[in-house]
């Protein structure tokens, strides 16, 4: 009797264990099935022309995204003049000056906006930076990121804000810091390497948007001077190289898929050893 | 030795001077001038929860005063006062006068007042920068453009650290120990030079070696500076302490020299805290 309940609840425990290790494999799984997807259909197209030529016209084979690498590029250093600072001043209202009622209401808000959909973002910087001025840019594209960059900023520095445990604050203060001058020069400081990391992560996080940039900074065959141009950019290179009907631009969308995904790991990885070096550091 | 009393006299003269001209205007007598704090019916409110009900005490210059008292008996809120620590926490409220040198602190410029009024915390709370930055935070952040090495290697010899970190001094402050770490945390407290000294149980998170050396460097700072020290010790405060205060239920029970309220108390709750009845 005992005998077999036993017998039950090990092989119970078997069945499980198989089960939720099998999930687990399936998500390191997906991750590597993408890369040899994009390796495998668009390796051959990643050559030195990928990153220096412009695209070709219509069914050609051969030419490159350079002019998309660039857009990309801008639209991430737009992205981010516009949403880190604003990010990192509201997560540093949240965690260190807030009070209840707005705090509150700003918290939500930003988990409201956060959670907005890409595409809605992307109406919003049609109608304030391409209506107005009748034609798309990749000014345009940056306000629709930078709007998108500043959630995902603003909960991760109030997070690593609040990490900071309150005998710091009360350590600068007894020196006669004020409020700001303890924030400036200790708080943020010691959080500097999570808050940097979540503002990499946003930017990773945007950096593969697509609705949003199909009506703002829409594409361009050649390159794009300034800001004011419509400009080329990966994701939407992609969206439209793997819809046409040519096999060479499939392999390209491919190889563009690949140099996007290399960039948002690199920036993951980039992340992880930030914040493993301020950890040993503050393990010692 | 002669370079750290040029730092000294350096900080006397660059960082504080608003600080000594008040401090030899406000001497009209020698018995007065023995007083540091004066502290007159002082009642204290976390919102609606009343924690000092009031309070009437002396600290003596260059003197160690210690607080004990059972915990939550107020001593840590009291000790907060008197650098206006607790101005930091929401919905606090103080009534009644503490006059530093004769001036009320309540109306003073609160940065003046910590500059004066150092402090050291339970536990170490060294700033995740280099040993070096850790000392001159105070100085950086008032503002003073001397030299700043012979005043953080000044510092650091004031509390007992300079030997043991004079070839680390770019290093993480992390990488102390404990009782290090505090020592860095006394030496940030001294560099500024203070006139007081409040330690909030420095020794609660330390063994009883270092206790030991935190102790002697108290008595060696007693030449230049009041210290209050609030401890759960009772062998510390009678060890190290010149005056002892007893709290209750956030009320001054009995305040006498230390040798004194430990060997004849006169009131009988001081009695039973002492030889470990509650508490």
């Amino acid at each position: 009797m005992t005998n077999l309940r036993l017998a039950w609840r090990k092989s119970l425990n078997g069945v499980m264990l198989t089960l939720t290790g099998v999930a687990a494999f399936g998500v390191v799984a997906v991750l590597f099935v993408i890369l040899g997807f994009l390796i495998w259909n668009g390796g051959t197209s990643l050559n030195l022309a990928f990153f220096t030529q412009l695209p070709r016209g219509e069914g050609e084979i051969g030419g490159g995204m350079a002019n998309a690498i660039v857009g990309s590029l801008k639209l991430l250093f737009l992205a981010a003049v516009i949403g880190l600072p604003i990010g990192l001043l509201a997560g540093v209202y949240l965690a260190e000056f807030g009070g209840k009622t707005f705090a509150f209401v700003t918290r939500y808000t930003t988990d409201l906006l956060n959670g907005a959909p890409s595409i809605v973002i992307g109406l919003f910087a049609f109608s304030i930076a391409v209506l107005p001025v009748k034609h798309f840019s990749v000014l345009a594209g940056g306000i629709a990121l930078g709007v998108m960059v500043i959630p995902i900023t603003v909960r991760s520095t109030e997070e690593f804000l609040r990490a900071i445990p309150n005998s710091l604050r009360e350590g600068a203060m007894a020196l006669g810091a004020n409020k700001w001058k303890t924030i400036a020069t200790v708080i943020i400081p010691a959080a500097s390497g999570g808050i940097i990391t979540g503002m990499l992560l946003s930017l990773a996080r945007v950096a593969g948007e697509t609705a949003p940039l199909i009506f703002t900074a829409l594409n361009n065959q050649y390159w794009s001077p300034g800001l004011s141009q419509p400009s080329a950019s990966l994701p939407v290179m992609i969206y439209i190289y793997a819809l046409a009907p040519y096999d060479d631009w499939h392999r390209q969308a491919w190889a563009a898929g690949l140099v996007l995904l290399a960039l948002v790991l690199t920036a993951n990885i980039s992340c992880r050893l930030i914040l493993n070096r301020k950890g040993s550091s503050r393990s010692v | 030795m002669a370079s750290a009393a040029q730092g000294k006299d350096a900080i006397a003269s660059k960082l504080a001077p608003k600080v000594r001209a008040a401090e030899v205007s406000s001497t009209p007598s020698a018995k007065e001038s023995a007083l540091r704090f004066k502290i007159s019916d002082l009642n204290f409110f976390y919102g609606p929860k009343q924690a000092v009900f009031g309070l009437n005490l002396k600290i003596p210059t260059n003197k160690v005063t210690a607080l004990i008292g059972p915990s939550g008996c107020g001593k840590s809120t009291f000790l907060r006062t008197l650098n206006r620590m607790n101005e930091t926490i929401r919905n606090t409220r103080v009534q009644g006068e503490i006059l530093l040198d004769g001036q009320n602190i309540l109306a003073m410029d609160v940065v003046g007042l910590r500059r004066r009024v150092g402090m050291v915390f339970q536990r170490p709370n060294p700033f995740p920068k280099s040993i070096y930055d850790n000392v001159a935070y105070g100085l950086r952040i008032n503002g003073y453009t001397g030299r700043l090495d012979d005043l953080v290697e000044h510092s650091l010899k004031r509390a007992a650290l300079w030997e043991e970190v004079k070839d680390y001094l770019h290093k993480s402050a992390f990488a102390l120990s404990g009782g290090q770490q505090q020592r860095l945390c006394i030496a940030r407290a001294l560099a500024v030079d203070p006139e007081v000294l409040l330690l909030d149980e420095p020794c609660s998170a330390l063994d009883p070696v270092t206790t030991a050396k935190i102790e002697e460097l108290m008595f060696q700072l007693k030449d230049s500076c009041t210290m209050a020290i609030v401890t759960h010790n009772m062998q510390q405060a009678a060890r190290a302490s010149d005056f002892t205060a007893f709290m209750l239920d956030g009320k001054l029970i009995e305040h006498s020299e230390t040798p004194k309220l430990f060997t004849t108390p006169t009131d009988p709750r001081t009695e039973a805290y002492i030889t470990g009845r509650f508490g």
